[in-house]
């Protein structure tokens, strides 16, 4: 893990406002921000670690809790919504027995996400799994959507 | 052969947003595969150009296809991978283009009460070459400025074309770069504001995908009129096409010295770096994008003083939207007159709109100032999906208000949309028909404004939750009476308190439901009924056994075991265990299953 510290501090510009990008690139190499990497960075920046904490949860793009291998995410803007994204949004939970957004299976498999229009308003209702989206779901296409990925997954055996 | 020799054809893909989603990138390939499989088997010889262009508006017809072959260009509509071998071998083998995939009617509708200046460019440009974008007068607009304008003229240009910023407020762009202009200092900023945040709008994405140049060439011309010498982009991590394009842009403009020092050969400098928003609505307001470019918690604070005195770095900075600064070269190279022909006395020009929603021909449109909402909704929206019944169009986004159908006469200007309870905004517009619940929108967009309160001012932070707990309880049932009055009073409380300009429209959806659709709010209230069927704790659903056949689609489809029968018998619904996802409703090909 250092080893990846190093090297994204090196990319570093040490300059007033770059800690939204050093969070960025954090998050770009591990998926989400470890506790250990705000202490270590914290340290060679000499920024203290509850601005990192402040900064990371002010925005939404920041996850500090490890997330699934696959994002699927709903689209719950305005065209999505009067479309039926929340029914859709509904089934997925269901479909992976989760509870709530933002929630991962226990196997890591997946994390479910409601994302706030991805600008996509034309193929209402969206779904986006990790970048691909797939347009116009209904509730029936979604869950078949979500057993296919399910299959593919135990298939791979990961 | 000989002639067949010279042929060459074009083969012209949408990778807009909705293009890429509806597989554009996989319509190329199979393009280049079937061309490539066909003519060498047929012995066709002609070159093809592959071209990838931004988003053409259309979106409902994606992918579109133009394919250009001896100087006749033909549009195809709905065009899959696997429709690309048909058209090679039909229309570039066999001369013969294939009618049922072209488009249609609707299309020319679409297009037909539309005024398109930088939509113009958007889907007929590579929007990766700048050279295309130099070939249709790209740039000539920074070199007019350059060589025969003082910063003063410029000012002066865009103030008497009358272009107001598009991303919402609609302050006239001059104004704000004259005031930022007089501010003493040697260092300014420039900050073109991407952090398209409001649900159900995407032009600003659009625009950098589809013609980048023109926003960077827009910031350039800003910077030479300001005094600035340095810009950022601030734009959404969400949105990853839009900042590959861009930064491929910069680098383009960059090697051919459109940015950088002394740019075409003058004393004039001009660079621009991109920031990357995390996704923070709030950030969309001026002084807390300034926040989150410094590395802070996007927070807002108090104005004055305004940005164009006190901004980036506490430096004199001209934030503006993506829309208004793409407007910019246009402005400068066909002249303030000719802006400002187009509009109405107060509102200039154009204005691109995201229609979507319960209309057939959904996209990116951008129409004169002044076209009355019924003409985008009917003419170019084709009117309601269903033909069912047209009940509001929502503009403006979180911040904006409902517009009924007895107001579709309302011209699209500030002014009027403002007059009847909303904004033009950043130019949302979602159609809504009969079978949305208004109550249902007012909570959306509260569920959604209550999330990005920032939290730093009590009347938008715990203002907007209350406001969302009233409504959530009127979609429950559980509405009281007098709660519609303690809805509009702590509305206006909540507007008038408000720091910044999240808190200070947050109220508008609620506000504007009220206003056209208290009889809805009524209903909920005191029949404890959702009349179009929407709010789910209202509903029951159940089977007519008359109807039902049998067929057991419903029972497949319910997620949560509600429904047994036998095949062929009439099903039934176990109320008890019934989800009310609507899962039944929606497969029911017999009309056998109604809520109530």
């Amino acid at each position: 893990m250092e080893e990846t510290f190093n090297k994204i501090l090196e990319r570093y510009e040490s300059e007033d406002g770059n800690l939204i990008s050093l969070l960025q690139d954090i998050q770009g190499e591990f998926g989400y921000i470890p506790e250990e990497a705000v202490y270590w960075f914290s340290e060679k920046l000499d920024i203290p670690p509850s601005r990192f904490y402040g900064v990371s949860t002010f925005y939404a793009q920041f996850h500090l809790k490890p997330r699934g291998r696959n994002i699927i995410s709903v689209c719950c803007g305005t065209a999505c919504h009067v479309k039926g994204g929340s029914k859709i949004a509904e089934r997925i939970q269901r479909e992976l027995g989760l509870s709530g957004e933002g929630e991962t299976t226990e196997d890591r498999r997946f994390t479910f996400e409601v994302v706030r229009c991805v600008g996509a308003c034309s193929l209402a209702p969206v779904v986006i799994v990790n970048d691909k989206v797939y347009s116009e779901m209904t509730v029936d296409s979604t869950s078949k959507l979500i057993k296919r990925l399910v299959k593919e997954e135990e298939g791979a055996g990961r | 052969m000989q002639e067949d020799k010279l042929r060459k054809v074009v083969v012209r893909v949408c990778i807009g947003t909705g293009g890429l989603a509806a597989g554009g990138k996989a319509v190329i390939e199979a393009f280049k595969k079937a061309i490539n499989d066909f003519c060498v088997d047929a012995e066709v010889d002609f070159t093809c150009h592959y071209q990838k262009v931004g988003c053409r508006g259309f979106c409902a017809r994606d992918v579109l296809v133009d394919v250009v072959d001896r100087g006749k260009s033909v549009t195809y509509q709905g065009i899959k991978p696997e429709m690309a071998r048909r058209i090679v071998l039909d229309h570039l083998i066999n001369g013969k283009p294939v009618e049922e995939w072209l488009i249609d009617d609707s299309y020319y509708a679409f297009h037909e009460k539309q005024k398109k200046i930088l939509l113009k460019d958007c889907g007929t440009i590579d929007p990766e070459d700048i050279q295309a974008y130099i070939d249709v007068g790209g740039y000539s607009g920074i070199k007019k400025v350059l060589s025969e304008m003082s910063p003063q003229d410029v000012i002066s240009e865009i103030k008497a074309s009358g272009l107001r910023g598009r991303g919402g407020a609609g302050f006239p762009t001059g104004l704000k770069w004259e005031a930022c202009r007089k501010e003493p200092g040697d260092i300014k900023y420039i900050i073109c504001n991407a952090d398209e945040g409001d649900p159900g709008a995407f032009m600003d994405r659009s625009i950098i995908e589809g013609n980048p140049h023109s926003v960077i060439e827009g910031m350039l011309i800003a910077g030479y009129a300001v005094g600035s010498n340095h810009g950022y982009v601030y734009i959404r991590a969400e949105y990853p096409h839009a900042v590959e394009r861009l930064r491929l842009a910069i680098s383009q403009a960059m090697e051919r010295g459109y940015l950088g020092r002394s740019i075409m050969g003058s004393d004039f400098s001009f660079n621009i770096n991109i920031k990357l928003g995390a996704g923070a609505f709030v950030c969309g307001e001026e002084t807390a994008l300034i926040a989150s470019i410094e590395g802070q918690r996007g927070m807002p604070r108090a104005k004055p003083p305004f940005p164009v005195q006190r901004g980036l770095w506490g430096k004199p900075t001209v934030i503006n939207n993506v829309e208004t600064l793409s407007n910019v070269p246009y402005i400068i190279r066909n002249g303030a007159a000719w802006y400002a022909s187009v509009g109405t006395e107060k509102s200039k020009g154009t204005k691109v709109f995201a229609l979507t929603g319960k209309v057939k021909n959904t996209g990116l449109i951008e129409v004169p100032m002044g076209i009355r909402l019924g003409e985008i909704i009917y003419d170019i929206g084709g009117g309601i999906i269903g033909d069912r019944k047209f009940k509001a169009v929502q503009t403006g986004g979180p911040s904006g208000g409902c517009i009924p159908a007895s107001l579709l006469d309302t011209p699209v200007d500030y002014e009027s949309f403002a007059k009847v309870g909303s904004i033009i905004g950043s130019g949302g517009m979602v159609v809504l028909d009969e079978t949305d619940c208004m109550v249902n929108i007012a909570k959306f967009f509260l569920e959604f404004t209550q999330a990005e309160s920032c939290g730093k001012c009590v009347p938008c932070r715990i203002g907007t939750k209350r406001l969302l707990e009233i409504l959530d309880r009127i979609t429950k049932g559980q509405g009281r009476e007098g709660d519609i009055e303690l809805l509009e009073k702590l509305s206006n409380d909540v507007k008038l308190a408000s720091l910044c300009g999240l808190g200070q429209t947050a109220p508008n959806p609620v506000l504007s439901t009220i206003r056209y659709f208290r009889d809805e709010y009524e209903a909920h209230i005191r029949d404890k009924k959702c009349p179009a069927k929407v709010c789910k704790d209202l509903l029951t659903f159940y089977i007519i056994e008359e109807f039902c056949k049998g067929c057991g689609a419903c029972l497949r489809a319910c997620p949560a075991g509600a429904i047994t029968g036998e095949k062929k018998k009439p099903h039934r619904i176990n109320a008890e265990i019934c989800i009310k996802c609507g899962a039944c409703f929606d497969v029911c090909k017999f009309n056998a299953v109604r809520k109530d």
